[in-house]
This record gives structure tokens, sequence and C-alpha cells, in this order.
């Protein structure tokens, strides 16, 4: 269970977060997402005691931030690059780890984590030889080696390949179903579509929506078929099946599914227009994200 | 919190044994400094009082390693900040102190190791200790002492720069080291200059190792080296922990 409300932070002149709130359920996922500069990483480190706010509030398994060592206690978090020491084996790193927290059993700890991770074989080579994926996943496993109530992750995936993040994505869902609670920041809007239960939009320094992935892509309506037709042909099938359209690039937009596509060609085919193209299309995270976030900049 | 340190020193230790390179371009340095300053320069330079140059530069080289070490110490903590190490450690139960003890360790050993090298060299251009065991032994942990207070001193720097101005560091720290008497004589230097040199944290080391060792150019006084390598732990120490566990 993780609560802001109303987290205030600026530095300097620069407001980072402008009254941040957000609730994050326990065991859930939720992403932040937002353009660069949004605030998303401060809202992170905000929360995970590494800066103080200058106003608001927060909570942490039921712990509030200020009180910064109870908190530690609860949390962990991984950043953008991966923190566990190359030159070690990934045993070595993530028995150091449990020893550093005092766990009764160290060897024990690693031993079922590397199993946990898909580690075990290539636990006693220098982490020096791993992929990015498996550093990953060895940087996963060292934060979690004290079974956090809230685990952060900032930008968990840049710099990986589409298998690596996979292997990530994996990874992720399997901590927050044996119960932690993941707060996540993207750039990447397949990566909160995927793995995060909520997304939080950011902008500006706040929330300015969260909700569930499917939920936020409903909100620019459902689904649409979307057809270029010639030059000629365009007011006369503009005419014939109505919607938005686009004389310069020839585009129309009407609202509906596979029912309304058939129905449009074969009203189109009865006048005789053949389209240049044809699509039914889906409200992507990222219509939604630009659509949000005042479109690009 | 000792527990914790040894956990980090352990680790620091398997990098040294891991990476023996790194060992091994540290201790190049002073080896070449001592063929160039002991074999080159040295036939050309005099004593103030007489004596080996052999005897006279030794106590300097064996001080300007340890204080070379605060670029090695404050390479390394940027570098885990940089890499987030750092807020990894911050984030979780463990004792800031325990972590900069286990930094200090670490680099203290890799001194032990600099200055066995460095003793040998010594040996083999014709340096050698006068003085009795104790005095001798006395001198090696006045040598270790300045290493420690450079330990701190890098940890609030490494903390404070980015690796890549950290590892700049030697451009202000070579003048710094030379401009004391680890070379020569501060009264040998124009005026102004051989001031500066005599109030060098450095020179207090050189001159009472000359001493404990029984080698030339000594002038009486042990004490400042012990003082001086107080006051930086003194400052730095504490600066350091707090630096480490502040929040932006």
């Amino acid at each position: 269970m993780l609560i802001a409300e109303d987290l205030r932070k600026s530095f300097r002149a620069t407001p980072a977060l402008t009254g941040f709130s957000l609730t994050v359920a326990a065991g859930r996922v939720c992403a932040l997402l937002g353009p660069n500069g949004a605030g998303k990483t401060t809202a992170v480190r905000v929360l995970a005691t590494l800066t103080r706010p200058d106003a608001g509030s927060g909570s942490v398994a039921g712990v509030p931030l200020s009180d910064v060592k109870a908190v530690r206690e609860r949390i962990a978090i991984v950043g953008q690059e991966a923190t566990v020491d190359e030159i070690l084996t990934g045993r070595e790193n993530l028995v150091m780890w449990s020893k550093l927290h005092h766990l009764p059993d160290p060897r024990a700890r690693a031993t079922e984590l590397l199993a946990a991770f898909g580690l075990t074989g290539a636990a006693d080579r220098r982490v020096k030889t791993y992929s990015g994926g498996m550093r990953r996943r060895l940087d996963l496993a060292a934060a979690l080696v004290t079974r956090p109530a809230v685990l952060f992750l900032d930008e968990p995936t840049t710099g990986l390949d589409p298998r690596a993040r996979a292997e990530t994505w994996r990874a992720v869902r399997e901590v927050a179903a044996a119960g932690t609670t993941v707060l996540l920041t993207t750039q990447y809007l397949e990566e909160a579509d995927r793995l995060a239960d909520r997304v939080a939009v950011l902008d500006h320094g706040r929330v300015v929506a969260e909700d569930t992935p499917a939920a936020l892509k409903a909100r620019l309506g459902g689904d649409r078929v979307e057809l270029v037709v010639g030059e000629e042909d365009f007011a006369g099938a503009a005419a014939l099946i109505g919607g938005e359209g686009d004389p310069e690039t020839g585009r129309l937009t009407v609202p509906g599914g596979v029912a309304e596509l058939v129905a449009v060609l074969r009203r189109l085919d009865d006048a005789g227009v053949t389209p240049r193209d044809v699509a039914l299309r889906r409200p992507t995270l990222d219509e939604v994200f630009l659509s949000l976030t005042g479109g690009p900049r | 919190m000792i527990r914790d340190a040894l956990v980090l020193t352990h680790r620091g230790l398997i990098h040294w044994r891991r990476n023996p390179m790194v060992l091994v371009s540290g201790l190049t340095y002073p080896i070449v400094m001592v063929g160039l300053f002991g074999l080159i320069l040295g036939s050309a330079m005099v004593v103030p009082g007489g004596g080996e140059y052999a005897e006279f530069l030794m106590p300097g080289m064996f001080a300007q390693a340890m204080a070379n070490g605060l670029l090695t110490t404050s390479v390394i903590v940027a570098t885990d900040a940089r890499r987030g190490v750092t807020d990894r450690v911050r984030t979780s139960p463990v004792s800031p102190a325990s972590v900069v003890l286990g930094r200090s360790v670490t680099d203290l050993v890799n001194s032990v190791f600099e200055l066995i090298v460095l003793v040998a060299c010594g040996l083999a251009i014709g340096w050698t200790a006068h003085g009795s065991l104790p005095a001798a032994l006395t001198a090696i942990g006045l040598l270790l002492l300045l290493r420690w207070a450079m330990v701190w001193l890098g940890i609030y720097l490494g903390l404070s720069l980015t690796p890549e101005a950290a590892g700049m560091g030697w451009m202000v720290l070579l003048p710094l080291t030379m401009l004391a008497n680890t070379f020569v004589a501060p009264e040998q230097l124009p005026a102004w200059l051989g001031v500066l040199a005599e109030w060098n944290p450095l020179s207090a080391t050189v001159s009472a190792c000359r001493e404990l060792f029984g080698n030339p150019g000594a002038d009486g006084k042990v004490l400042p080296a012990v003082l001086w390598p107080l006051l930086i732990i003194g400052v730095f120490a504490p600066l350091s922990v707090r630096r480490f566990t502040r929040l932006s």
C-alpha cells in the first residue's frame, strides 16, 4: 500500500512536483507515465525517502514518509542502472546484500532468490558475463532480499532489448503476484500497458489521469474505422459515410468496429469507390498520453 | 555496524583480487616516480646537511603515495554514487557509518601493499631505516594515518563530484604533493614557496618519517604528523557521514 497526498517539491525555482497525489493498493503494479521532466523520478525519490518533499504527506505500507528509518525497512529501489557488482558473482552479490540486511541465513536466501529469478545456472559466474536481462533480474533479486512491502522501479527496462524486456516484465509480475506493491516509472507506453494494473499519467508534476490501461483507452472512445480515398473520391465518400475527414490526406474516420467496417466498404463499393487504404483502429496508450499531456512538445 | 563494515570490506578486497590490474597500475606510478627521482634526477640533487638523496627521497615517496590514495578513494566513491549503489544502500537499513568504514578499511589494506612494494623499491636504490624497529613501525603507522585522513577527504569529495571530475583530481593533487618537503628541502625553494611547503600537511608526515627512519633532512618534529591527519579526519569524517545521509 502506497499513498501520496499533495506532495510538492521544487529544485530552486523549478517545480518538479506540484501537488502529486496517488494511491496504489497492496500487491498492485502502478506505472507512472509522463514526458521527460514531468516529475516521475522526483516522485519516486520522494516516496523512497531519497528526497525530502517541500510540502505534502505520504505513507508506505502504513508508515508515514517522515519516519525515514521505518520506511526504509519496508521498501527497495531499483534505479535506472543496474547496481549489482560486476566483479562479484550473482550469488556473491545476493549473499552480500542478505548479510547487510542481517538475514539469519544469507546463503539460503541467495539460493532461493537465484532460483526464483531463473539464475541458478549462472549463479557462480561473474556478473560481467551476464546479459542485460540477467543483470536486471539479479538487480531485482538483490532489491528483494528483505521481501519489501513496496518496490520502486525507475525505468526498469530502459536500454534493454525486447527479449530482456520481456524477461524483466515477467520477473516484475511475479514479484507483484507474491504480494509486493510495485511503483514503476516508464517512458514506454507498451510497458505500462503490458505490466501495470493501473496507470497514472503525470504532467507538470501532478497526476492528470489515473485508471486501468483499458479504461484510459476507453476515454478516447472505442474502436474506429479509418480509410484513405483518392482526392477525386473524397467529397463523395465523405457524404456517403459521414464521420471526420481531412481532404488534404484523403483520410476519413468513423467510429465503430468490424460491423461498421464491412458496412462502410459495402456502401463505397456500391458507389464504385475503392479506398486506397483501410484499417480498423483501436486507441493506444500513446494517443491517451498525447491527448492528456497536451500533445507532443 | 562493524559486521556490515566487514561485509563491505570483503567486497572491496574481492575487487582487488579479481581485478589485479587496478592494483598493478596503482603501484606502477610510485615505482616510476622512485626510478625517476631516485636514479635520474637524484644524481643532480643535493641534500641539505649531507646524505644520500635516496635516503632523503624515500620518506617523501611513501607519504606522496598515501596522499595520492585520495584519488583512488574519491573515484570509487563517485562511481558508486553515479551507478545508484549509494542510493540503494541509503534506502536500506545499513548504517552509513559502516559503509564509509568499510571503504576506509579496504583502502588501508590496499595501501599496506603499496607501502610494501615501495619499501622494496627503496631498499633496491639504497634506502634503509636506521632507527629502531618500533620507530620504523611508528613511521608506517603515521603513513597509514595520513592515508586514513585521505580516505575521509576522498569520501567527501567522491560524494560531491562526478567520477570524471574526481578523476581529474590529480591535476590539483600532483602539484600539492610536490609543493612540500617531498623532493627538496623547503629552504632550497624560493622563500614564499618554502613557507607553503613547510605548512603542507604532507611535509609533517614526511619529516616525521625521516626522523623515525633515521634518514637525512629530519627536523626532529613528529607530533605534527599526528595532528594534521587527525584534524582532517575530525573535519571530514562527520562531513562525509552527513553528506551520505543527507537528502537532496
